[in-house]
């Protein structure tokens, strides 16, 4: 296993280099979704599936779509990355001392945590402890959406406050006018939809008891629905008259954690305090309305701008 | 020696995720170290999970949650980019 660890290293390292130094912008984000590949792998090496599967929708997929659009949208001028004549700086020297050293000292404060200071750390124990009461049986599925179900309810309103950011600032961008050079690319999407919807499904019904959840399947669902966007095939979300379906749709998410903060409020007395007996429905309930706005959100964040007129 | 090696791995990506944000020229590129730095520093956390005798779910469930602010923030340097530099050459 040794050998696989080193070859995933080596080339977490060559793709992340040759995303900050070669010059071109696309090679750059190429680069970049090959990295965020090699970092799915990891951290299937290290046991944590829930985050590769995130980050195998998200870190390789999605980010590299909204880079490669926005990169696209760019006039030839902002495209290149160094002026014509491309050489080697001449600090590069300074930059890897300074690499090496800031690396270094940052490899040896964290050996010296992981072996001397994380002994009795963790709160491994007390998720275990409280996993019965929770409502699911997956441990990372139950913190994020009860033990720190408060997290994830001010990162789906830091999501919704970015779609409002991105609204301010300008007209959506249109669909790219594909006129016929992909004919397959089309069919493909729809063709390939159902499986999407398939995996979604899957990961939200095996997020109550194994790896899987809320976050993977509204990634996987939100880059099926980029896929569909890049194709032209929801026409209605550029629609002015689907403007208000579309803003309820998105806040969707993020009101029914509320209700469902205020009633733990109500019915236990502390904010988002789900009481046992209940907390397998609301769970279901939260995860469904979390994971589609998750997914709508990233396909908004894909239109760059306010949809409609 | 799993442990030891990708936490120099996310030790090297660290740095120079850093330096590149703090150096380079294009703002995409920065960006783009920013999202590298992202997942080294992700990489830290879920790291010091596995050292505390047997494997503790709150970093994962922090780095998912990581994960999608991470991806909120590109897009949101992406739009003002843009915004700014999308019709016009820049000044």
């Amino acid at each position: 296993m040794l050998a696989i660890d080193v070859l995933l290293a080596l080339a977490a390292l060559a793709t992340a280099g040759q995303c900050l130094l070669l010059p071109g912008l696309f090679r750059a984000v190429a680069n970049l979704m090959a990295f965020g590949l090699v970092m799915a792998l990891i951290w299937v090496r290290l046991d944590a599936p829930d985050v590769a599967l995130a980050e195998a929708a998200i870190g390789a997929g999605i980010t590299g779509a909204l880079l490669l659009t926005a990169v696209g949208q760019l006039p030839a001028s902002q495209r290149r990355l160094h002026p014509e004549h491309y050489r080697v700086p001449r600090w590069f020297i300074t930059m890897a001392i300074i690499v090496v050293l800031v690396g270094g000292l940052l490899w040896v404060a964290m050996l010296e945590l992981l072996n001397t200071g994380l002994a009795n750390a963790g709160l491994a124990k007390e998720v275990a402890a409280a996993l019965p009461e929770s409502g699911a049986e997956h441990a990372v599925t139950a913190i994020l959406l009860n033990i720190r179900g408060v997290d994830t309810l001010l990162e789906i309103a830091v999501m919704l406050g970015a779609v409002a950011v991105i609204w301010s600032l300008q007209p959506a961008i249109p669909p790219p006018a594909l006129g016929g050079n992909y004919p397959g690319l089309t069919t493909l999407a729809r063709w390939l939809h159902p499986l999407f919807l398939l995996t979604f499904c899957y990961f939200l019904w095996q997020g109550t008891h194994a790896p899987g959840g809320a976050f993977p399947a509204g990634a996987v669902l939100g880059a099926g629905g980029v896929l569909l966007l890049l194709t032209g095939s929801i026409g209605w979300m550029y629609r002015y008259g689907y403007n208000y379906l579309l803003r309820w749709l998105l806040a969707a998410g993020l009101l029914l954690f509320l209700v469902t903060a205020l009633a733990g409020l109500l019915m236990t007395g502390s904010l988002y305090g789900l009481p046992p007996t209940f907390a397998g429905y609301f769970i279901i309930a939260i995860e469904v309305a979390a994971a589609l706005s998750i997914a709508l959100m990233l396909m908004t964040f894909y239109l760059f701008g306010r949809p409609g007129r | 020696m799993t442990d030891t090696l990708f936490t120099l791995l996310a030790s090297l990506l660290v740095a120079m995720a850093l330096v590149s944000i703090f150096t380079a020229r294009h703002l995409i590129r920065r960006l783009l170290a920013l999202n590298i730095l992202a997942s080294a520093v992700f990489l830290l956390l879920v790291l010091t999970a596995r050292s505390a005798g047997g494997i503790d779910p709150v970093p994962h469930a922090l780095v998912l949650t990581g994960i999608v602010v991470a991806v909120s923030t590109t897009a949101v340097v992406l739009a003002l980019y843009l915004r700014r530099y999308g019709r016009e050459p820049p000044c």
